[in-house]
């Protein structure tokens, strides 16, 4: 709500300064955002009145104007088609500088001498109406413009919230401002305007409790050739809203003012009656702006014999809309439905002044005030005749009043502090609640019931009271305390870590975390989640985020091909987050226990690309491979304490074929790891050799406890083997048949050289494994050794077909 | 003549052992002179030729001999030994201002960071960190926070939705509606989460992230929803910062309050990030509305609570003096790598 200081003050007029009223405005709660001069400084510019106005002899539209500046007579040569003797407009003198950038000078223009200037609204940073120079209503010549406009005065713009609806005119305003300063409010009401003819127009309710009451008006024979006063249309443009015909202007005026919406349509092209009804489905109207709406049933609409001709307290349509040649008109002043106006202006995307005030709540007592308002503004400019007002009323559908209690007590604990009865007496009294009854009581102290005025919407409970009389009496004024509660020591699970803990253990790991957007590019996810089920938005805000993302890989790409794209040489990136899957939903509330639904999981995921180690003296860079990224994640699972973790070999299509395995944790499936396809690499625009891996996030965040296992205080003995073995035989084959085979005494196995070469057969590799051997209670003598390395070998050999080297 | 030999010996000895330059010429020093047939021995095996009254004079000239000798040959031995390891100390010295090997560091999300330091602020006062989903039913981001349907304050909201009715969580809210339909009070606690909206401008992402708090317990009012907060921000800020709380509305509290805090980058005087105010506003909060308590089954006359919600980007943006909210999604590493 945009609003000029000095009408305000026209209502109320607390003796503070400016800046203590705004800081008054926010701390009430009305958030004041932007504060602006209503005008440029103009220094030089006066009120002139032409005196005789003759045409330039050089023709065209340009007149020669003699123009009285208080002083004397000047002369001034002026394009502006609305030049006239004896007009008073604005007067820029000679070494005046303009909002434009102009400054004025004393010149010669087609051979005829000019001594300054006569303005347009626009030129003087008044608005942005540059038809031609300003018309004022009144003024003294030679006085400055700024004095006779009064532009010594700010528009403020404050923030409300959805429930102070109250607040949206100045009367509203004035109401908020008279009470936080305990002053009274200076009403500016219109005596009731006297019809003049009979002439009406009948209007009936067939939806009251989508508009309970509706007063109309005809008004006949305006001229609508008369504009508003320039008073008028400066109050208007200091409120932020444009002058666009007398009617509307005085309209909108009423709006401003009251909080009223009205709407005026052209009496002629009214077929017979107003109806105001639900529309039928499939009705269509055509609004103002020129823009087809299709109806539903759920709408409520001014409808007359041939159809509907506005959206009740939206927008009016064009058939009927107020036109330049308009004689008669029909002023609509009406009581809407909140939610009845909210639904449909919603659906139609039609945010309206009139609509932002019926959602909010409208004061529906208001309406025969702003009816005689409006009337008498309109025929002051306009002229015309009055019929009478013609009020159609549903008594029992209008909001009823809230009746509400208020506790002492509860006021007390809620607000803790104490208040007086006599201060809250007070408050209740400067908010215009009506007071329907007080009572002393033994266990609530005083207990006020009140009646909520008709402007209120907000009030319906004792809470409503408890924020009022707070915020009344100044959150500031309230103390400041922490609460006391009992100390529990906290739950902290036994076997699982929190996130934290594990983000910190892949940043340990060398892994930078990277935060990136839940929703994705359809394209891309089809790309990195082959054939898997999207969920999508419904209303996305742009197509490369539209889909949820199923998995982490589109994020952790992006993220990559930013950087490289910022020449970077290295990345290790990793997230955690929720990924989505469209699921079987029901239309009741959820109410799901501990653990995570299906649709949403938590998952881990993260990359590796580029040189092993930053670039440095130490040696030649080293681009980091498959067993680069699966050290790092040998390492996470050690310390996620998964259960006898394997790296399966896998068939994902998304990796590369040869470069890739499946997390396996007692055999369950647990993630992902592997290069990714080099034709997705090319796909996505990527420098290639990305590594990626993805753990389901309850297997990376369970961490079991660890159980003190005796250390054997025996000496160990190593002895290492060399093995020929098909280049199928796998590592893990290895150990697995040497596990079997020597059981705990082999305590510790490593493979320390993986050896191809021409010397030996090309489908067979050479490998070199270092055996540990460790007695559990007893040394284990050269013989015992022996005789666990020839059982190892056998097993190898029938196993494996192994050859020792 | 004996006694000249024994200088000549002598003064030839200390020569030689000054002359050698590593163990091994120190030891052939030692055996030309003090071994079983080097001079100093043959000196005195040379003794019995001797007259018995020259012979004490004699002896104890060359033992004297001999002791010097081996003193020498020990002293130099050190001394060879001393300038071996300076050798070789000198031979190991490094470039120490050359670069180290590191190890490759990783990192946590500033934002991530900025939520366990709110976490922990309030874990230590006795909250527990509560987890959500990110899908939610319009019911409990909506309808169970006292926002029915067609509500203004739907507006605040631009929401993403799903088909199916179901949405993206505009507000961390939904998980505190969770917690209390699952636990009895008392409540207390801190729910941190990635949030949705539908704006995208300078200063808009629609993804971002909140922290909300709530606590619930037999007569819990606003003094100590004042008392919460204002701890809470001078400790997140570790400065005695001015706060005010302003009258605001949200559907789920009353009363409700905007919390403005003095700015933490010019302490109020006025600078471009407090827009020459002088306050920031850092979060709404205010009583929980006895309808959003009873949604979720708890009874409005026997507990009453508070709630606030902050905004995690926005409090990260005035810790780290980030001007961009954008580059938090970016993920450049040439951002994320100054917060390691």
């Amino acid at each position: 709500m945009k609003f000029s200081e000095a009408w305000l003050r026209e209502w109320v007029d607390p003796d503070i300064d400016c800046q203590t009223l705004l800081d008054q405005l926010t701390m009430a709660g009305l958030e004041v955002e932007i504060v602006e001069s209503v005008a440029p400084p103009l220094p030089n510019v006066v009120v002139g009145r032409i005196e005789v106005c003759d045409g330039h002899p050089g023709g065209g539209h340009l007149s020669i104007c003699q123009v009285a500046d208080g002083a004397g007579s000047r002369q001034i040569v002026c394009g502006a088609p609305n030049a006239r003797a004896g007009l008073l407009s604005a007067l820029a003198l000679p070494g005046s500088e303009l909002p434009g950038g102009i400054t004025v000078k004393e010149a010669q223009i087609r051979g005829v001498a000019s001594a300054g200037m006569l303005c347009s609204a626009a030129e003087l940073g008044l608005g942005d109406d540059a038809a031609g120079i300003l018309e004022l209503d009144g003024g003294t010549c030679g006085t400055a413009l700024a004095e006779t406009l009064a532009l010594d005065d700010v528009s403020i713009e404050v923030k409300l919230t959805p429930n102070r609806g109250d607040c949206l005119s100045l009367r509203g305003l004035a109401r908020e401002v008279g009470v936080l300063n305990g002053l009274p409010v200076r009403h500016q009401d219109s005596p009731p305007t006297a019809a003049e003819t009979e002439a009406a127009f009948p209007v009936t309710l067939a939806d009251p409790t989508g508009c309970p009451r509706y007063l109309g008006r005809v008004i006949k024979g305006i001229d609508l050739s008369a504009q508003a006063p320039l008073w008028m249309k400066e109050r208007l443009r200091r409120c932020g809203l444009r002058s666009i015909n007398a009617v509307v202007d005085v309209t909108n005026y009423v709006m401003l003012e009251l909080g009223q919406p009205m709407h005026a349509f052209d009496l002629n092209a009214l077929s017979k009656r107003i109806i105001v009804r639900r529309a039928d489905r499939g009705e269509t109207l055509k609004m103002l702006d020129g823009r087809p709406i299709s109806l539903g049933s759920s709408d409520l609409v001014i409808a007359d014999e041939a159809g509907p001709v506005a959206i009740a307290g939206v927008m009016g349509g064009e058939r009927s809309g107020v036109q330049a040649t308009t004689q008669d008109v029909f002023l609509e002043c009406a009581w809407f439905d909140p939610l009845t106006v909210a639904e449909t202006a919603r659906r139609f995307g039609l945010h309206t002044d009139a609509s932002h005030r019926y959602e909010r709540g409208v004061d529906h007592q208001l309406q025969r005030k702003a009816t005689e308002r409006a009337t008498a503004l309109l025929l002051a400019i306009t002229g015309g005749r009055a019929g009478p007002v013609e009020e159609a009323l549903v008594a029992e559908c209008l909001p009823s009043a809230a009746v509400v209690s208020l506790r002492q007590r509860r006021l007390h604990q809620l607000a803790g502090m104490a208040m007086d009865a006599d201060e809250v007496d007070a408050l209740l009294a400067r908010l215009d609640f009506h007071l329907r009854d007080r009572r002393e009581t033994d266990d609530d102290g005083v207990v006020w019931t009140i009646a909520a005025p008709s402007h209120r919407f907000d009030i319906g409970i004792e809470a409503d009271l408890v924020e009022e009389v707070c915020r009344i009496h100044g959150y500031d004024n309230i103390p400041s305390q922490t609460p006391k509660a009992a100390l529990h020591p906290r739950h902290k699970p036994l076997e699982q870590s929190g996130e934290r803990e594990l983000k910190a253990q892949l940043a340990a790991l060398g892994f930078q975390e990277v935060i990136t957007y839940s929703f994705v590019d359809p394209a891309r996810q089809a790309l990195l989640d082959p054939g898997g089920e999207v969920l999508a938005l419904a209303n996305p805000m742009s197509s490369d985020q539209s889909v949820m993302r199923a998995n982490l890989l589109p994020g952790l790409v992006e993220s990559l091909r930013f950087n490289q794209n910022r020449q970077q040489r290295r990345a290790q990136l990793f997230e955690l987050g929720l990924c989505f899957r469209p699921a079987q939903r029901s239309a009741e509330p959820r109410n799901e226990g501990p653990g995570q639904p299906l649709d949403q999981v938590l998952l881990l995921g993260g990359l590796m690309w580029g040189e092993r180690a930053p670039e440095s003296w130490h040696g030649e860079p080293v681009a980091a491979d498959f067993f680069d990224l699966k050290g790092a994640i040998e390492r996470l699972l050690e310390w996620t304490g998964a259960k006898n973790p394997k790296f399966a070999p896998s068939n994902d299509p998304v990796l590369h074929p040869g470069q890739q395995a499946s997390l396996l944790s007692e055999g369950r499936p647990i993630g992902r790891i592997g290069r990714l396809h080099p034709r997705i690499e090319s796909k996505l625009e990527l420098a290639s050799g990305v590594l990626v891996f993805e753990v389901e996030g309850d297997a990376a965040l369970s961490r079991p406890l660890r159980r003190f296992v005796e250390i054997p205080n025996t000496p160990r003995a190593r002895r290492d083997l060399a093995l020929l073995v098909d280049e199928s035989v796998t590592a893990d084959s290895v150990r697995e048949t040497l596990s079997k085979a020597l059981g705990a005494t082999l305590r510790d196995l490593t493979l320390f050289d993986v050896y191809r070469s021409k010397h030996i057969d090309s489908n067979k590799k050479s490998l070199a494994v270092g055996l540990t051997f460790q007695g559990a209670s007893s040394t284990l003598t050269d013989q015992d050794i022996a005789v666990w390395m020839s059982r190892g070998i056998e097993a190898l050999q029938s196993e494996l077909g192994a050859q020792l080297r | 003549m004996l006694n000249m030999n024994v200088d000549e010996v002598l003064t030839d000895a200390e020569a030689a052992v000054r002359g050698a330059v590593d163990g091994g010429g120190l030891e052939r020093v030692r055996v030309r002179y003090l071994g079983r047939k080097g001079e100093v021995t043959a000196l005195l095996k040379g003794l019995g030729k001797l007259t018995p009254e020259e012979r004490p004079q004699a002896g104890a000239a060359i033992n004297a001999a001999k002791r010097r000798l081996r003193a020498l040959i020990a002293e130099r031995k050190d001394q060879i030994a001393a300038d071996q390891l300076a050798a070789a100390l000198a031979e190991d010295a490094v470039d120490v201002t050359l670069p180290g090997r590191r190890p490759s560091s990783g990192g946590l999300h500033p934002v991530t960071q900025t939520i366990a330091r709110v976490e922990d602020i309030f874990i230590g006062a006795g909250y527990d960190a509560v987890a959500g989903l990110e899908v939610e039913d319009d019911y409990h981001n909506f309808e169970a926070l006292n926002i029915p349907p067609y509500h203004p304050a739907r507006s605040m909201h631009d929401t993403f939705y799903f088909g199916d009715g179901t949405l993206l969580r505009t507000h961390t809210s939904p998980a505190q509606v969770h917690v209390m339909e699952r636990q009895e009070p008392p409540i207390r606690v801190i729910c941190p989460g990635r949030v949705y909206r539908r704006e995208s401008d300078l200063s808009h992402t629609p993804m971002f992230h909140q922290i909300e708090g709530l606590v619930i317990d037999r007569d819990i009012s606003f003094a100590h929803l004042k008392g919460t907060v204002t701890a809470f921000t001078r400790q997140f800020f570790e400065r005695d910062l001015e706060l005010r709380f302003r009258p605001s509305y949200f559907p789920f509290t009353e009363p409700s309050a905007e919390v403005d805090v003095q700015c933490v980058k010019c302490w109020g005087r006025g600078c471009r990030v407090c827009s020459h105010t002088g306050w920031l506003e850092i979060m709404g909060c205010g009583l929980v509305h006895p309808n959003a308590l009873q949604l979720s089954g708890i009874d409005p006359e026997v507990w009453s609570g508070f709630a606030f919600g902050m905004g995690g980007d926005r409090l990260t943006m005035l810790l780290h003096e980030v001007n961009d909210c954008r580059l938090f999604f970016e993920n450049d590493l040439r951002f994320l790598e100054q917060f390691r």
